[in-house]
């Protein structure tokens, strides 16, 4: 079969050039090839590469599709983007905002504040449609790769074949210039909601269908709305049954409207009548049509996310509905806990390492769907009760405080925290709940900047009024100290009523272990473990 | 934990008023009332596992119970 582009391109981000491995004989062997240049597979690359592990992506297009898709990316996200030099590029270009509203007819009911202390680097979410965000990706990935890092993206190679062994799998390709073969000692499967990996090694994506299409319009014009999250149920504009309205740059906005399960999708989307539904919401017809489609959701993963070499990162493992934002955040988070195992077991550290990639990433995976299907259940009633019961919560909600925190139009994106984690230590400090082992670390003002920028991307002894030695070196990692001062953010993050701490922080800067003080058995135990010994 | 011996002092009187309450309503705003309760009672109550007992309580000891019997 000849390569086609399945869909027109927004940026013509790498495009096709012949490599050497083309011409050689046998298929040339590489230590990480990564399968699909979406937001997870060019984060994960980024990742590798500033690690020093060679990467290769490969890519049947050569650049990011037509049409936003995600649109909300999280602040988790963008501290994984800042520790890999996409992150202020991103809020740059975004917009950025952390309140939303919700509506019943022409009524508020209910306003939520997602980030409602301050002292962070990174706001609580920024709009940034995702063409964007893989261009900022791509231009840290060119810089990087001008600094050494040996990453390889390679447009038109689509990937028709895979053959899987236990110490790797050989790749049959397609190029402009005809087919040829790789090797890898891990492959990544980072191929979309539709993996043609996961297909080729007949592996199971099971899960629940929700009945409704949504009608995304992607609008172009001038309007002073805030830049906060607003959602209506049962709008009285009644252009659907509810509506959702976000802000994004270059004066687009993205509206929303819920389809319900039986329409005409052909008719929904002929222009006349997306504008008539738009007209409605807005009261005049001031603006252009960006991008319009129609979308259904699932919640579905799969089993397990690593099959022997072939791990599974991003939609390919899994899938969520859009209300919270689940999708490509959690996706970059799964690269961001893979990128350090994955160049650690390449580097001689134990195999189990990239199970604990499994575990912790199957949990956040439970917990994204679990949000995403109370969110959708929320707001695509299933049965007569359950309707019964949503607009009861609406009814009450005006007059009722009480009602409000029931009413869920999506809750947006949060970092899992690995509770119960094979890498986990024990906590051993009497500190604040936020920052127990498992979680991500939390930012905090440090020096003239901010703590999680400082903390880089390898093994950190975090000393805060406590002494500890420059560094650790164990199990074949290194942690280098940062010491800290108990400022009020401090205190309040990492110490609640403990004076003194000592926690060691993860190359994916969530918490190993946490102590009073240096304890250099405690520490040198937990980073075997932390490294999956 | 669920208080399952009689706690309404006055029994006849709180069930007329429940009656009453629903007077003049078509089943279906019936039905939304009862929902609305069901949601203040259980705010009121607030404790998780009073709750779940209270959840429990009403679905086992209905006729249709949803198990075969
Ligand atoms: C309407 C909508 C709104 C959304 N909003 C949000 C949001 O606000 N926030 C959020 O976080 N997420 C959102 N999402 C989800 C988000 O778009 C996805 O989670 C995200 O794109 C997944 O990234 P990925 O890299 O895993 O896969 P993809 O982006 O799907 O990338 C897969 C890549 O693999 C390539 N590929 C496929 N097959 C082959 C092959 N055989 N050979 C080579 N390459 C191949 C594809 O061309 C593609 O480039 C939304 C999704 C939708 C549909």
């Amino acid at each position: 079969m000849t390569l086609q582009d399945r869909y027109p391109l927004a940026f013509r981000l790498y495009p096709y050039a012949r490599s050497p491995d083309q011409d050689a004989e046998a298929p040339i062997r590489h230590p990480a090839v990564i399968v699909g240049a979406g937001p997870v597979g060019l984060s994960l690359a980024l990742d590798l590469g500033l690690r020093g592990t060679p990467v290769v992506v490969l890519d049947d297009h050569e650049g990011v599709g037509l049409g936003s898709r995600a649109l909300c990316f999280a602040k988790r996200t963008l501290e994984i983007m800042d520790r890999l030099g996409a992150g202020r590029d991103m809020v740059g270009k975004g917009i950025v905002w952390q309140k939303g509203r919700v509506f019943r007819d022409r009524d508020e009911i209910f306003d939520f504040d997602l980030l409602p202390e301050a002292g962070h680097e990174y706001p609580a979410f920024i709009n940034l449609q995702q063409p964007h965000f893989e261009r900022f990706t791509m231009e840290a990935i060119a810089r990087a790769q001008a600094g050494g890092a040996p990453i390889e993206v390679r447009g038109k190679n689509r990937v028709d074949a895979a053959t899987v062994t236990e110490d790797g799998a050989t790749l049959d390709l397609m190029t402009p210039d005809g087919p040829y073969r790789i090797a890898a000692d891990y492959l990544i499967a980072c191929d979309g909601a539709r993996s043609p990996v996961r297909s080729m090694l007949g592996l199971g994506f099971e899960g629940r269908v929700f009945e409704d299409n949504f009608l995304i319009a992607d609008v172009k014009m001038t309007a002073d709305f805030p830049t906060e999250r607003w959602f209506w149920f049962e709008p009285w504009f009644k252009s659907g049954d509810s509506a959702l309205l976000h802000k994004q740059p270059d004066d687009i906005w993205r509206i929303d409207f819920q389809l319900g399960w039986d329409i005409d999708r052909e008719k929904e989307l002929k222009p006349e009548n997306i504008r008539a539904r738009v007209d409605k919401m807005l009261g005049h017809s001031d603006y252009e049509l960006d991008w319009c489609s129609i979308y259904t959701f699932q919640c579905r993963r799969m089993e397990r996310f690593r099959h022997g070499r072939v791990v599974f990162a991003g939609d390919s493992a899994h899938q969520v509905s859009p209300f919270g934002a689940r999708g490509a955040n959690s996706g970059v988070q799964d690269a961001d806990n893979l990128g350090w195992k994955l160049a650690a077991v390449l580097a001689g550290a134990p195999d189990a390492l990239l199970d604990s990639y499994d575990a912790e990433r199957v949990m956040a995976a439970d917990e994204n769907i679990l949000n995403s299907s109370r969110s959708t259940d929320f707001l695509t009633p299933k049965t007569e009760v359950s309707r019964l019961f949503r607009n009861a919560v609406l009814d009450l909600a005006r007059q009722h405080a009480f009602a409000r925190p029931l009413i869920n139009s999506g809750r947006l994106s949060l970092p899992c925290i690995y509770d119960g984690s094979p890498l986990n230590t024990a906590d051993a400090l009497d500190g604040p709940a936020r920052s127990r082992p498992g979680a991500p670390c939390p930012d905090a003002p440090f020096g003239d900047g901010f703590l999680l920028q400082s903390l880089g991307g390898g093994f950190t002894l975090l000393a805060i009024g406590c002494d500890a030695p420059d560094s650790l070196e164990e199990a074949g990692a290194k942690a280098t100290r940062l010491s800290v001062e108990p400022t009020p953010e401090i205190r309040d993050r990492y110490l609640a009523s403990a004076s003194a701490a000592l926690y060691l922080i993860r190359p994916d800067q969530h918490v190993a272990g946490r102590w009073p003080e240096f304890d250099e058995t405690a520490l040198r135990a937990a980073m075997r473990r932390a490294m999956g010994y | 934990m669920l208080n399952d011996t009689p706690n309404i002092p006055d029994p006849d009187g709180f069930y007329a008023e429940l009656l009453g309450t629903h007077e003049g309503l078509t089943p279906e705003e019936s039905h939304a009332l009862n929902a609305r309760l069901i949601l203040i009672l259980a705010n009121h109550i607030g404790d998780r596992e009073t709750l779940s007992a209270a959840l429990e309580a009403a679905r086992t000891s209905g006729q249709n119970t949803g198990e075969a019997s």
